[in-house]
């Protein structure tokens, strides 16, 4: 569509940012954090862009014409010998209504955290070097749309997350650090593997009748593609397309994280440092959920169809679990951290659902999601800048000595317990709508309606705990809200009202997409559906 | 005829014939400047040079030296030169031109210049033995050529002297294998009672008659198989790699850990294609000759191999230790693109090679550069090293990344095509061992940057930099790393123009 390759800046525009400040002097640190800030500042304005010139009724998906700002150039190309078939890597860059939402909230999460590392002194050079390298990683897994780019991406950000974390985290920082990495890798590496099956077993037919194995994800969508003999075939008798679409599930749900494999995400919060945290819940738990709108569902529509409750059954799993672990918290970061794999929760069930309210209540759950955690970890941040401790019941009254800072903090909570003119309340009942039409999920709809409760439940109490009753002495002389953390608060609330007031300017974006990934989840074959159970 | 033959023999011996050229004239240089032996270390490379060139021009040859006598078998003989022989001599040769530009720089070289010369002579006669156990095809040869490679790394690998646990490596290393070349002779004498030759090809062709004692070839087969797995060290061959690569010199623990296992590879590559391969089928894949179950034992070893060789590096903490467990493991993954048994795996053996040379060297040259500054590879004193020597520790984390087989780095390519050869030949149990396998070592490998990153620098931590000339060389290979990682189009049309093996 438009000629001006403007996918690849906003992707690469960090890296370009990174090397600008490995030549920096490391004396300078206020000029590489300015500089930090102008390069995530320029992605925001260039997500905007995107949203201006963003064609509302174009559906994308699997269809590579109806995609946006589409970049494909041969990227590799091995003809060599004919046996061992052709090679073909695109560079296949484009964006649709599940990406769109996703590259705002990683341009204007990764903008805020970039403001909110303002008070990180330590080896600035390195920690904004790995930021905006992480910052590309994000955003290269929402635009990519070859299996083998999005791997590249996805494990692009393994690394700087792990030194983000481990250098700059808190006291159990190397746990938390290599705990991150080897969950995140163990979960990786099946979708390695999964993403080698499906090049063996979809091959593209080029302009000249040959026919070439491609690692082009729109390819592996199309059951047409699909070869006689190829594991993870449908032809097949002997197809692995059940255990495959498990192993890529697992590699998924880890990064949601999904119960069970839910246990790295309160370490790596804790640990992490606040811009870090804010990255982690706001944008790289979504990759695991989008990760699956994306590939998982598209390419194995049929045996995404048989597990639907399974889907719905941990997405309940996780709203209740995650709130009630939440509710046992006496420190303000683990609380928060756990009541993200609770919202993640709903997130899952409005994706099971298969329905277009809940899959759009779904994607939008995500971007909520994403801007009210970014800022209930940056509440914790402030509190914590100041005091140093996080324990909920070190606090109390601050809400006389701070009431700015209250008034912020309400706002998120609120947001959070999905209180109606807050961009939660939508998202939430969507997904609740959505997954209550579905019969053979109603249930278990019923049962998460629950969290709600939980969810006001936590929340409403540390509220409670830290914002009322008598002021702790202590903290006597704590101050109000300094200028930047004005400027990292005042946007999200923004986005979190206008979003509850006018939902719309949101779903607008992504219901077509989601309208086109519904009906093609819902009706695509693959032959003879020998899979599954 | 005969003189037809043998001018043609030669001409393919070319390269090897330059080496011997070159070993002479480093020892004769070696007695003529015994007062200042500036000099040597220079002829070496000029040796190097000239038998790489050597190596480069034999691309596209296809012939036999040394053809036999028996008539039916007229056009085999004991030394083949074909592009599979010569993608190993590259790497071999091209390994060890960086082993030379380590030697000039390391410390523990540095500290016997008057036994430099001998120092390059030995390296090569390495070279030399790995050469022809590249292009052997008779088992005499192979067995000479596996000697002349042994002999010189026994005395290589205690070479300084600077420490106990020098002569302690070299004496491991002469009695395991020692040890192992018994067996093999031993194993090779039956197979030359059971067939009545030692050339591979005949053997091929005799053993696919039914009344070869299936028992008694299976055992020499096993035999030799303990020779071949000493070199490459996979398990339960391979107790001898981290002492030995603990206490030999640096130069020499790199070298053997890419440029010996290569030969060996080869070595094991070729006599497992032209002894038990029937034919090649149209779509690449090797049908064995039903006598030895070929699959079964290089399945178990190499998931034994990548299994032990990670695990017990999980424990170490000297670094060359690591690194020698580390390069187990590898050898292990690398044998599972010989159990696929197809010219998909051969293929994928060959990315893994080229870009584990990189990476792997690239690894030692850091801790051979880190060793000279602070003269220890323990894991404890790289505290902090990342924050003092910021330009080697981001080479040696793009290294250690490239080793775990993370992209955007070369090994995630060579991984990448491992696997790729192990689905392709529906081996997904293999496949999912060997990823798990890859997690594991992510640890130790990860561990390293922990102490290199997450311990803060006291005021003793001392700051490491590179010279020009070793900046230069890190920053080649690192960018060599980097960029087969992102395009890789070169390396595996090498690798396929490379997959023709003489023969069969």
């Amino acid at each position: 569509m438009s000629e001006f390759p403007i996918l690849s800046l906003i992707t690469f525009l960090p890296v370009l940012g990174m090397i600008i400040i490995l030549f920096l002097p490391k004396e300078q640190p206020k000029t590489i954090k300015y500089l930090s800030i102008a390069i995530t500042g320029l992605q925001v304005i260039m997500a905007f862009v995107l949203l201006a010139n963003y064609n509302y009724g174009a559906a994308g998906i699997n269809e590579e014409n109806s995609f946006q700002f589409v970049e494909k150039f041969r990227w590799i190309h091995i003809t060599g010998i004919s046996w061992l078939g052709t090679v073909k890597v695109d560079y296949f860059l484009g964006i649709d209504g599940l990406s769109m939402p996703m590259i705002l909230l990683t341009a204007i999460v990764s903008f805020i955290a970039a403001l909110s590392s303002w008070t990180i002194d330590k080896s600035v050079k390195g920690y904004f070097a790995l930021f905006l390298l992480l910052d590309t990683g994000m955003m290269g897994v929402f635009v990519a749309l070859d299996f083998f780019l999005f791997y590249i991406f996805w494990e692009l950000m393994l690394l700087p997350m792990y030194f983000l974390i481990g250098i700059w985290g808190g006291p159990r920082k190397e746990y938390a650090a290599i705990k991150f990495f080897i969950y995140t890798l163990f979960g990786s590496v099946f979708i390695l593997l999964v993403m080698i099956g499906l090049y063996f077993s979809a091959t593209e037919t080029l302009a000249d009748g040959s026919k070439v194995f491609t690692f082009n994800m729109l390819v592996m969508m199309n059951p047409a593609n699909y070869n006689s003999d190829g594991i993870l075939s449908a032809f097949n008798p002997n197809n692995l397309r059940f255990i495959a679409y498990i192993a890529l599930f697992a590699g998924f749900a880890i990064k949601i994280p999904m119960f069970p494999f839910h246990t790295w995400l309160p370490d790596a919060h804790v640990e992490a440092p606040t811009p870090i945290s804010v990255i982690l819940a706001g944008v790289l738990l979504k990759m695991g959920t989008y990760g699956i709108l994306r590939v998982s569902y598209p390419i194995f529509p049929d045996i995404t169809r048989d597990l639907m409750w399974y889907i719905a059954l941990f997405g309940m799993i996780n709203i209740i679990y995650g709130a009630l672990v939440a509710l046992a918290q006496k420190d303000f970061k683990k609380l928060i951290a756990y009541s993200s794999v609770s919202h993640m929760g709903y997130v899952l069930l409005g994706m099971a659902s298969l329905t277009t309210a809940g899959v759009n209540g779904a994607i939008f759950q995500m971007f909520n999601h994403g801007t009210i955690t970014a800022m209930l970890f940056l509440i914790v941040g402030v509190v914590y800048d100041r005091t140093h401790t996080r324990g909920l019941n070190d606090f109390g009254g601050l809400a006389a000595q701070m009431p700015v800072y209250t008034g912020f903090v309400t706002v998120a909570f609120f947001a959070a317990i999905g209180l109606p003119s807050m961009s939660g309340f939508v998202s939430e009942a969507l997904v609740f709508i959505g997954a209550f039409g579905v019969d053979s999920i109603r249930v278990l709809t019923m049962i998460s309606t629950l969290g709600i409760l939980l969810g006001a439940g936590y929340m409403l109490w540390t509220l409670q705990r830290v914002f009322f009753g008598p002021l702790n002495e202590k903290w006597a002389s704590l101050n109000d809200l300094d200028k930047r953390e004005y400027a990292m608060l005042i946007p999200l609330s923004v986005i979190i009202i206008f979003l509850g007031v006018y939902p719309s300017a949101m779903l607008d974006l992504m219901n077509t997409s989601v309208n086109s990934l519904v009906n093609f989840v819902s009706i695509t074959l693959h032959s003879t559906t020998l899979s599954g159970f | 005829m005969a003189n037809t033959n043998l001018y043609q023999s030669l001409s393919l011996i070319v390269p090897e014939i330059v080496l011997t050229i070159a070993l002479l004239v480093l020892v004769t240089a070696d007695l003529i400047f015994h007062k200042d032996k500036k000099s040597i270390p220079f002829v070496a490379l000029a040796g190097i040079l000239l038998t790489g060139y050597f190596t480069l021009i034999q691309i596209g040859n296809y012939g036999f030296a040394f053809q036999t006598s028996a008539s039916a078998f007229k056009h085999y003989g004991m030394f083949a030169s074909d592009p599979f022989s010569i993608f190993f001599k590259v790497i071999v040769i091209v390994s060890s031109l960086l082993i030379v530009f380590f030697s000039f720089s390391s410390d523990e070289i540095q500290k016997i210049t008057d036994r430099i010369g001998e120092y390059y002579a030995l390296i090569f006669g390495m070279i030399l033995g790995m050469y022809f156990m590249i292009s052997a095809t008779d088992l005499i040869l192979i067995y000479l050529s596996l000697e002349l490679l042994s002999l010189s790394s026994y005395v290589l690998s205690g070479f300084t002297k600077l420490r106990d646990r020098d002569s302690e490596a070299a004496l491991k290393y002469l009695l395991y294998g020692a040890v192992s070349s018994g067996l093999m002779l031993f194993g090779i004498s039956l197979i030359y009672g059971l067939t009545g030759s030692t050339n591979l090809y005949i053997i091929n062709s005799l053993i696919q008659s039914p009344d070869v004692n299936l028992f008694t070839l299976a055992f020499a087969v096993i035999l030799i198989f303990a020779g071949i797995g000493y070199k490459i060290s996979s398990a339960p061959f391979h107790f001898w790699t981290p002492d030995v690569y603990e206490g030999a010199p640096i130069t020499i623990t790199a070298f053997l850990s890419v440029a010996s296992k290569a030969a060996g590879f080869a070595l094991l590559i070729r006599f497992v294609k032209t002894t038990f391969v029937s034919y090649t089928d149209p779509n690449g894949m090797w049908q064995l000759i039903n006598v030895f179950d070929w699959k079964t034992l290089l399945i178990s070893i190499s998931i034994l191999t990548m299994t032990l060789g990670n695990f017990s590096a999980l424990w170490q903490d000297n670094l060359k230790r690591m690194l020698a467990y580390s390069s187990i493991a590898h050898a292990g993954y690398i044998l599972l693109g010989l159990v696929v048994f197809s010219d998909q795996g051969l293929k994928a053996i060959f990315i893994y090679f080229a870009v584990y040379m990189l990476m792997n060297l690239g690894a030692f040259l850091i801790v051979m550069l880190i060793a000279n500054k602070i003269g220890s590879e323990e894991i404890d004193d790289y505290n902090g090293l990342g924050f003092t020597s910021p330009f080697l520790g981001v080479a040696f984390t793009i290294f250690l990344i490239s080793l775990t087989g993370l992209p955007p780095t070369a090994g995630f390519i060579g991984k990448l095509y491992l696997f790729i050869a192990l689905v392709d030949a529906k081996m997904i149990a293999v496949a999912v061992i060997a990823l798990l396998n890859s997690v594991v070592s992510l640890y130790y490998y990860v561990r390293v940057l922990k102490h290199m990153y997450l311990t803060s620098p006291t005021k003793d931590t001392p700051a490491v930099s590179a010279s020009l000339p070793n900046t230069i060389l890190v920053s080649a290979l690192v960018l060599a790393t980097l960029v087969f990682g992102l395009y890789f189009s070169p390396v595996v049309d090498a690798a396929e123009s490379s997959l023709f093996i003489l023969g069969l």
